[in-house]
């Protein structure tokens, strides 16, 4: 098998696993608990606090260890529009191609009376620090933009935007899902406020995030019952999953730039190769996205069918296509690039780790030319465009 | 359990009938790009039977698998028991389909239906 879908999840490290065996083992004590054994599980996760925060340039009690991503978003962004609402401030600034958990979000408030305005994020799918700019106000209660977008790996001017939302005393949030582990990040020196991790998306177990709050946001709680997490996270802490996130994201920290170097050649050959296939087109910046990340539309053919052939031919990889997103529509992300329904429809995403080598990236560009060719030959939409029928909007 | 059932899978690697026909006699276009599928079918037909039938499909596997099956159940059949073809047979042939993929038997039923109103738009004539 040739796993491809690192940005969907990642498969977590042998060093992640054993790190936290002794908290299923033998430290399994609850750190609210008042004897010795429990208290070994709160000193655990305390140090395990510590390093997350060390890696992101935060102090530990500025670290909130939630479900994963989507409860820090969530969050994240409930609690800066509280404190919005609390001086009359219903603005709220973000981009048209975040995260559902975070444009979900956005519409929930939009419900309650907040006002939502989402940025253009062009056709290579960055947003730029004018546009943030020019568009606070006031009232602007959040500034919320991804670090880096999950589905074309576009990169955003993190510091930038912190630069002028702290300039402008707004909050500034950024989900952080798919940059923690693969991108620098300091939240000091980025002025970021809050900020989403998530421990899958860097070899460490699913089920375990973090949010980073600067100290002074006031947090509003998602899930009640407990004194966990300074009163701000109900329910017993997922110590074993804390401890493999630490150990992830310090390993992910530490190998970065070596990682990072490998995946850049990998990156550029995987790109280099589906390029040759006519009509093809990559999506978003071609050297601003993660270093792992590869996304292309193919013009007539259907991801879904694409993705199921590549399954046979072993190879895990994700699509934008609406077969794929359980909707009608394709991928909002490929839209609000400017994409058309029809060529977002025929999208591949492949996110590369370290793990993978030269040879899978060979076998990848065979396959998928191979599974294009075929797909093409029998879609009537292609035979419309060779003859003249329909004009092709992708050039060759 | 996986997305699709066997049968799905079958008729999505291996399908029945892909192609085109010169000269068919009936040829029905459903779909549109935006909505990410599109269905052809090509009739031949002598003495009202559906003696030759291909397809082509822009789609997902449910679309392709559909396609399939279809042309595979009209095949040497009288174009009035065409006719009676229903979606829920072509779903049922194929041993269900995910309900977001329903759809796509109704494409390959209308796509058959249009390519028989074709025909007997130009048998008339």
């Amino acid at each position: 098998m040739i796993y491809a879908d690192n940005a969907a999840t990642t498969q977590m490290s042998e060093k992640v696993i054993k790190a936290m065996l002794p908290y299923m083992e033998k430290i399994w004590g609850n750190p609210s608990s008042l004897y010795s054994f429990g208290q070994e599980s709160k000193d655990s996760i305390s140090f395990a606090r510590e390093q997350i925060a060390g890696c992101i340039g935060a102090t530990a009690a500025e670290i909130y260890f939630t479900s994963g991503g989507s409860e820090a978003d969530n969050q994240a962004i409930i609690s800066a529009a509280k404190i919005g609402a609390k001086k009359n401030k219903r603005h709220i600034i973000s981009t048209a191609f975040e995260h559902h958990a975070v444009l979900h979000t956005l519409d929930k408030l939009k419900r309650e009376g907040f006002e939502i305005e989402l940025l253009d994020v062009h056709e290579n799918g960055i947003i730029t620090p004018e546009q943030v700019k020019n568009a606070i106000r006031e009232d602007t209660a959040l500034v919320t933009i991804m670090y880096a977008n999950n589905e074309i790996g576009t990169i955003q001017p993190i510091a930038e935007i912190g630069e002028i939302c702290r300039a402008a005393k707004v909050i500034f949030h950024t989900d952080a899902v798919q940059a923690a582990g693969h991108l620098p990040i300091d939240v000091k020196a980025q002025n970021i406020d809050l900020l989403s991790i998530s421990a899958h998306k860097f070899h460490g177990p699913k089920g375990i995030g973090a949010l980073y709050a600067r100290k002074g946001i006031q947090l509003v709680n998602i899930i009640e019952g407990g004194a966990q997490e300074r009163g701000k996270r109900g329910g017993t802490e997922n110590v074993p999953a804390i401890m493999g996130m630490a150990t992830a994201l310090l390993d992910a920290c530490a190998n970065m730039a070596e990682n990072n170097s490998k995946l850049l050649e990998l990156r550029q050959k995987l790109i280099d190769g589906l390029n040759k296939i006519p009509h093809s087109t990559l999506n978003g910046d071609a050297e601003k996205r993660l270093p792992g990340n590869v996304n292309f539309c193919f013009e007539g053919i259907e991801g879904e069918a694409l993705l199921l052939h590549l399954d046979d031919k072993g190879i895990c990889a994700s699509s934008g296509s609406a077969c794929t997103s359980g909707s009608l529509d394709p991928s909002h992300v490929l839209l609000a690039i400017g994409r058309q329904h029809e060529i977002a429809h025929g999208s591949l995403r492949l996110t590369l780790c370290e793990n993978n080598t030269a040879a899978e990236v060979e076998k990848i560009i065979v396959a998928v030319g191979e599974v294009v060719e075929y797909l093409r030959s029998i879609s009537p939409l292609w035979k419309d465009k060779l003859i003249g029928k329909r004009e092709f909007v992708l050039p060759e | 359990m996986p997305l699709y059932s066997a049968k799905v899978m079958d008729h999505f690697r291996n399908p029945r009938n892909v192609g085109s026909i010169e000269n068919a006699d009936g040829v029905g276009e459903v779909g549109n790009a935006v909505c990410g599928d599109i269905m052809k079918i090509y009739l031949k037909i002598d003495d009202d039977i559906i003696t030759d039938v291909k397809f082509e499909t822009f789609g997902c596997g449910s679309a392709i698998a559909s396609s399939s099956m279809a042309t595979e159940m009209i095949k040497g059949k009288p174009v009035s028991e065409v006719l009676q073809l229903t979606n829920k047979a072509v779903t049922e042939a194929l041993d269900g389909l995910p309900a977001h993929k329903l759809h796509c038997s109704v494409l390959a039923e209308e796509a058959i239906k249009a390519a028989i109103e074709d025909y007997q738009a130009k048998h008339k004539q």
